[in-house]
């Protein structure tokens, strides 16, 4: 079992044929993942060539439209690689196409964009569920891969993994690699995002293959500090957290667009606390984190 | 980006807000010639990227000639909190009949837009929202919808004006809207809105925040970048594209992804608790690919800084390999060479982390400790810093 993403899922590429879109294909390919094509209205009609896990030779068909890909392939996931400028229609189209999971991978889409297909998904009814963007996605070892997360680390075990950034949930899964992850979600690190920390923290809860859940959350907004109030009422499930940035100065945008201090607002320690006042062990460094999540599991 | 008070209000004026617009300056000879071409009394103000300029003595009222060369030369170079002031603004002063408050924002909470308006202005928002709440207005604001006439006058109605005011006030609201998605702001502020002796509703002062991710469609906002008033190292790296933010301390990070490098300055953080006190010396995200280029521009901005006493690069290989990330260090240290004379510690882990180890151990640069992990990493590092610093390096 997994949340969000597994072994049936047939997965398009929005930029398919782009640089990021080309390298990430063959490594999602490689983890297993069933991508069955990809979107580029320019180069409709053409095919991708690509090798699946088993070795083989795959020629992906790249279809004009979402819509028409969906209709063609049965696709139900679509991860976008498109660039900033172009990435909002490319979502609007996959949101109107009513594909299930939409995973934007896309660094830097201007926040007001964010803002408005958000704004849209919500006004079709809340039917896709988006992940990101300006993260790295969702990996259910073993199964498949919607996004970049490298698929070497670790392979499937207990754990489920919920974070707003890249880079510590590799670090995590690297500390925890011994156990394994039921599946690991990259939200991102921008002020608007579709899936929350809430959502995932829901979805694992209600996953029987996940055992206990990593959180890791990092300065800006106050995501952690309703996940906290979340995770008291709602989660029975061991839950580890993890917060970075604690010493990061007030105003500076740290990296991730998302991740500034506002006056007292969105600080390291006022989430650590929010999460320790709702029962969640939280770990001062990423091998502590790792540590009470062994202890959690043990019980 | 923060943008200047009168930045704003160029752009508040290119958006058809009526305001007070005024006249920019960085010397007191030129601000008493603004005074005389826009005619005493005026309006002397301090122009720093923070609040409470009133407070600090950042903005005088100046009857006089005189009063504006006492009150220029007061200003210039006045310190508040921490931001010194380079440039003032002389604007006309405006007779005010009653002060209000208005702005447009992103609800990050919400995923959406929040408009903020009270009719009781010129205070702090946070320290009317916390004795006043009742009288501030908050209407979220859908994006897909936007704030036109209907929606303003909803927000005017809810922040309780009468009737002759609401409409002059909705009007604004309009504009500064078309500020806020024309411009692609995250924050669009006005406080004190005012309305004069005759009526007209003005905005005083402004505040507004420019999304960066939106640059590339705005290329007019590079002009408001002031590069004097930044820290010349992240002036520097920023040219270089690095994502580097400089703080106080002795050790110096890179890492790659800004979440792993948040967390590398709070472990060094922790580990100088033990040695002498140092702390992570800046923020440095060499994102995924961490090419020798990329590296050795980032090694050399974080050596030029004179607070560093030591260097910790921590890289988890995820798509990118260790192996890779070691040849880039290996051949920075070469492009760098006599300039390289701070110890480096080293913490590779992930992809091909044992060929990448080997590559270090080959090269035996004398600089260069390897570390196993990140926690290992960082205490070698604040260690080193502490040592140098005691020996008075």
């Amino acid at each position: 079992m997994s949340i969000f993403l597994n072994k049936d899922s047939k997965v398009i590429v929005q930029g398919i044929t782009g640089g990021e879109g080309t390298k990430h294909t063959a490594l999602m390919l490689k983890a297993g993942t069933n991508i069955v094509g990809g979107v580029n209205a320019r180069k409709a009609g053409t095919t991708v060539t690509h090798t699946a896990k088993d070795g083989s030779t795959v020629q992906l068909p790249v279809f004009a439209t979402v819509a028409e890909a969906m209709e063609k392939t049965g696709a139900d996931v679509s991860v976008v690689f498109v660039p900033p400028a172009h990435a909002k229609e490319a979502v609007v189209e996959a949101l109107d196409a009513g594909i299930g999971l939409l995973v934007v991978i896309t660094e830097g889409i201007p926040v007001q964009d964010s803002a408005e297909f958000w704004a849209h998904a919500q006004a079709l009814g809340n039917r896709t569920r988006i992940v990101g963007p300006n993260c790295p996605g969702v990996i259910t070892p073993g199964e498949a891969l919607a996004g970049i997360t490298p698929a070497s680390i670790t392979g499937p075990g207990p754990i489920g993994l919920v974070s707003k950034s890249g880079t510590l949930t590799y670090q995590m899964m690297y500390e925890l690699k011994d156990l394994g992850f039921s599946t690991a979600i990259g939200i991102g690190g921008d002020p608007v995002i579709g899936t929350t920390h809430i959502d995932a923290l829901a979805a694992f809860e209600a996953d029987p293959a996940t055992k206990a859940i990593v959180m890791i959350g990092e300065i800006g907004g106050d995501a952690e500090e309703r996940a906290a109030e979340y995770i008291k009422a709602n989660v029975t499930k061991p839950v580890v957290g993890y917060v970075a940035g604690f010493t990061a100065p007030e105003g500076k945008t740290m990296g991730h667009a998302g991740a500034i201090v506002s006056g007292s607002s969105g600080t390291a320690q006022a989430k650590k606390e929010a999460l320790e006042a709702a029962g969640v062990r939280v770990g001062k460094t990423p091998s502590e984190t790792a540590r009470l999540l062994r202890e959690a599991l043990a019980g | 980006m923060d943008l200047y008070e009168y930045q704003a209000k160029e752009l508040f004026a290119a958006h058809g807000v009526p305001g007070n617009p005024g006249i920019v300056v960085t010397t007191v000879d030129e601000a008493v010639a603004a005074a005389e071409q826009l005619g005493t009394p005026v309006m002397v103000k301090s122009q720093v990227k923070t609040g409470g300029r009133g407070k600090a003595g950042g903005v005088k009222f100046a009857a006089t000639l005189d009063d504006v060369r006492t009150h220029a030369g007061n200003i210039l170079g006045l310190d508040i909190k921490g931001h010194i002031t380079r440039k003032v603004l002389i604007t006309p002063a405006s007779d005010i009949a009653e002060e209000y408050y208005a702005s447009f924002l992103l609800d990050r909470a919400n995923r959406t837009y929040l408009a903020m308006c009270s009719k009781e202005g010129g205070m702090e928002i946070e320290q009317l929202a916390v004795e006043k709440p009742d009288a501030l207005a908050k209407v979220p604001v859908d994006p897909a919808v936007g704030v036109d006439a209907a929606k303003a006058a909803e927000i005017v109605a809810a922040a309780g004006f009468d009737s002759e005011t609401a409409p002059k006030v909705a009007d604004v609201l309009v504009k500064l809207w078309d500020v806020f998605t024309g411009e692609d702001a995250t924050l669009v502020e006005v406080n004190p809105l005012v309305k004069d002796p005759a009526g007209n509703v003005l905005a005083l002062d402004g505040k507004v925040t420019l999304d960066d991710n939106a640059a590339f469609r705005h290329p007019h906002h590079a002009d408001f970048v002031d590069n004097a008033a930044e820290n010349p190292l992240e002036v520097q790296a920023k040219e270089q594209h690095l994502n580097y933010v400089k703080l106080s301390g002795e050790v110096g990070i890179i890492g790659n992804g800004a979440g792993l490098v948040m967390s590398t300055l709070d472990v060094v953080a922790y580990a100088g608790e033990r040695h002498g006190g140092v702390k992570p010396a800046n923020f440095l995200d060499i994102g995924g690919g961490a090419s020798a280029e990329v590296m050795a521009a980032g090694l050399s901005i974080i050596l030029s800084d004179p607070e560093v006493k030591s260097v910790f690069v921590n890289v988890f290989g995820g798509i990118t390999a260790c192996d890779a990330v070691a040849n880039g260090i290996v051949k920075a240290l070469e492009i760098l060479g006599d300039k390289a004379t701070k110890p480096l510690v080293v913490r590779l882990d992930g992809n091909n982390v044992e060929a990448g180890r080997a590559i270090l151990a080959a090269a035996n640069h004398p600089l260069v400790t390897s570390a196993h992990t990140m926690d290992e990493g960082s205490d070698i590092a604040a260690a080193k810093a502490s040592e140098a610093i005691a020996a008075g390096k």
